[in-house]
């Protein structure tokens, strides 16, 4: 018997605004004036405070941090297509969209000094945004869950988000939390930042798929790799992954393709393994630089604006690196309280315990 | 004779196994063109190549799971989990396979790898980079596990990890891998795994530590001597599983006093089980309550509180005053 065919797949990519400014007006997002502003807005906040924070870890003014700088077309705009009531649940390097979904600098600069209280989310802050995830991989499985008890809720309009990179997609959770989500056929949004690195180790050697938007194939979901440079792109693509979610059409897989520009975190030195040059390239296609070229060409961003746009973030900075700076009185015993959510007195012993060792350590000075 | 930190003795004991033994390769995320986050395993690719030092791709379950069919095979990998906080990923192939070939075929089949672990807090990382979890990793039978708790030792049990014909867990106290620097003999030594060391001979009290601890209990003696005089018998743990019984217990018959200094959350750790095997072996000759100085049974705090909640030279004096005191 000859072999015959069973099914043929074929993956696409998408970009709309590409390197040199050209847009596909097919293709173009009908977003309006102020939300392109606002969208822009949002991608330079995430700029500059992540570079602020560069800083502040360089001062030893806060503990080891992973930049995003580079990627906030592939973050932000995700962020600003998703609804409020949708669940968030990150990683580490998603800074766009932890400050896009209500996020303060304050909170992240708390976490990175080594505070759990950096992970609270009050105020404005969205309630579905869950804290960062150190765990790589561990957090898609947990936005399966989140749409799974959504849609047992009755709240069919909700979708999960997750984020990840691409050296997650090697882990088996990854592998899992898609089988799942097309098994159970749910609203959930996969985001693969393929930022080519994972520390030290290339994309090409974590898989041998060409793309990593075809593994969705595999696993009976649409996947489709995106310029994750450029936002109208990403745009495009989260919308229409997030509108099939609301319909009850299920999950998508969306590969990001960008790049760290700086370090892994801060206490890695990117050039054991990378050359200036190869990041001279990508520079070249900041999603920032981009964006605003767009917006130029629309008439409606100018030199000017953008000088008020920098004088403002600069005074919200350091409004909210004060305040940072200027918290105090954490409670030392509070892990104690946070261990379960009823009293054990074996815990309140060692609360005791440690409560008078911390006295006298104080006093040995 | 050369005066080596940490990193730079279990880099040179890797080196000489890899020089010695063309079985025995080095496999783990970013342990190859980086040299590992830590550098432990800086040059080793260069020297022997990418085929025998592997960069995989990110997932620990497929870094033991593999190391384990290399295992079996003959070869004699060493895994790295980047921290111990990453490390439970690999428990499925730990306890479900690598710890048994040997027993389910009655030792047709064994898996002599090496696991290495950088663990414990003091060094103001992000979550999950701080956790000391020796004891549920101690807890499988068929798991070795080993603790340096300095250069010297370092070398000398890697050496012995690599050698052991069954799967050992090398933990590295990664807030002692630049801390301190020691002679490191040019000629390799082997210990024994399943040995603790006494480090220091002695007849009031036996005061027991392992890893990063090691240091802060060794301050601790120091000052109890300057302030009294005491006669303080220091024994470094090295292995957690199969424990040191007789060393244990032989040291307790002695001094007829024990404190035991342990960096993991007090519950179920190795301490517990240093007083149980007391008890079964050398109770009728303790003279005072074992004291146990230990972190506290609550999630590892980030680093803004996890000073407070280590260990410290401090606590680790008082607990074996009140020992002698008793
Ligand atoms: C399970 C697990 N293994 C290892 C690590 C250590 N680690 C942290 S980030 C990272 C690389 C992640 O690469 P990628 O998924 O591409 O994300 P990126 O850092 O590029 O954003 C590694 C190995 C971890 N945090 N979790
Ligand atoms: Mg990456």
């Amino acid at each position: 018997m000859p072999k015959k065919e069973l099914d043929t797949f074929s993956v696409s990519y998408l970009s709309i605004l590409d390197e040199d400014g050209n847009v596909d007006k097919d293709l173009e997002p009908k977003l309006k004036k102020p939300e392109l502003i606002e969208l822009y807005r949002q991608m330079v906040w995430a700029r500059r405070t992540d570079e602020r924070m560069l800083k502040l870890q360089r001062q030893g003014r806060i503990g080891t941090f992973g930049p995003s700088t580079g990627q906030e077309a592939a973050q932000c705009a995700v962020a600003f297509a998703m609804k409020k009531q949708d669940w968030f649940a990150g990683a580490f390097r998603e800074h766009g969209v932890r400050l896009l979904r209500g996020e303060t600098l304050t909170r992240q600069l708390l976490y990175y000094n080594g505070q759990e209280e950096g992970n609270i989310n009050e105020g404005a802050a969205n309630p579905r945004n869950l804290p960062i995830s150190v765990i790589v991989g561990a957090q898609p499985l947990h936005a399966v869950g989140l749409a799974y008890a959504m849609r047992l809720q009755g709240e069919t309009e909700t979708c999960a988000v997750t984020f990840m990179g691409d050296g997650a997609t090697s882990e088996g959770d990854f592998h899992e939390a898609m089988n799942f989500a097309a098994v159970w056929n749910l609203p959930v949004l996969f985001v693969v930042q393929n930022n080519q690195w994972a520390i030290s180790v290339p994309r090409s050697k974590q898989t041998k798929s060409a793309t990593i938007a075809q593994k969705a194939i595999a696993y009976g979901m649409p996947g489709i790799q995106v310029d994750g440079n450029d936002a109208l792109a990403v745009y495009a693509a989260a919308s229409e992954a997030l509108d099939r979610g609301r319909r009850g059409e299920g999950p998508t897989l969306i590969e990001a393709v960008t790049y760290r520009l700086m370090m892994h975190t801060t206490a890695d030195d990117q050039y054991k393994y990378r050359t200036k040059e190869e990041e001279e390239l990508w520079w070249r296609r900041d999603p920032l630089v981009r964006f605003r070229g767009y917006l130029e060409a629309k008439k409606i961003w100018s030199e000017k604006d953008q000088e008020a746009l920098e004088e403002e973030y600069k005074a919200e900075i350091e409004k909210q690196v004060k305040a940072f700076e200027e918290m105090s009185g954490w409670k030392p015993d509070a892990p104690f309280d946070h261990v379960f959510g009823t009293k054990h007195e074996r815990i309140e012993a060692q609360r005791r315990e440690f409560l008078a060792e911390t006295a006298k350590e104080a006093a040995r000075g | 004779m050369a005066k080596l930190n940490m990193v730079q003795a279990i880099n040179l004991a890797l080196d000489e196994m890899m020089a010695e033994d063309p079985s025995v390769i080095v496999l783990g995320e970013d342990v190859g063109v980086d040299g590992g986050v830590f550098r432990v395993t800086e040059g080793l690719i260069e020297k022997y190549g990418e085929a025998r030092v592997i960069d995989t791709p990110l997932a620990e379950s497929a870094i033991i799971g593999t190391a384990i069919g290399m295992a079996l095979a003959g070869l004699k990998p060493v895994g790295e989990m980047q921290f111990c906080g990453f490390s439970y990923i690999m428990i499925p192939q730990l306890e479900g396979h690598g710890s048994r070939y040997r027993s389910r075929t009655h030792g047709q089949f064994h898996v002599p790898l090496v696991m290495r672990v950088p663990y414990g807090g003091g060094v103001r990382a992000l979550e999950h980079h701080s956790e000391s979890r020796e004891a549920s990793l101690g807890h499988f039978p068929g798991v070795k596990v080993v603790i340096p708790s300095g250069p010297r030792n370092a070398r000398s049990l890697m050496r012995a990890a690599i050698l052991d014909p069954d799967p050992v867990v090398y933990m590295e106290p990664k807030r002692s891998y630049r801390a301190f620097k020691e002679d490191v003999p040019e000629t390799p030594e082997t210990v024994e795994i399943g040995k603790a060391q006494v480090i220091q001979e002695g007849t009031d009290v036996t005061v027991i530590a392992w890893g990063a601890m090691m240091h802060t209990t060794k301050k601790a003696v120091e000052e109890i001597r300057q302030a009294r005089g005491a006669s303080i018998e220091l024994i470094d743990l090295l292995t957690i599983s199969p424990m040191d019984t007789e060393t244990i217990c032989a040291s307790v018959r002695k001094t007829g006093r024990l404190a035991v200094v342990q960096e993991a959350p007090l519950s179920f750790g190795p301490a517990s089980e240093i007083i149980a095997t007391v008890n079964d072996h050398a109770l009728m000759h303790l003279e005072a309550p074992v004291k146990r100085v230990c972190g506290y049974d609550v999630v590892t705090p980030y680093f803004g509180r996890e000073n407070l909640y280590m260990p410290t030279v401090g606590r680790a004096r008082r607990g074996i005053e009140e020992v002698l005191d008793f």
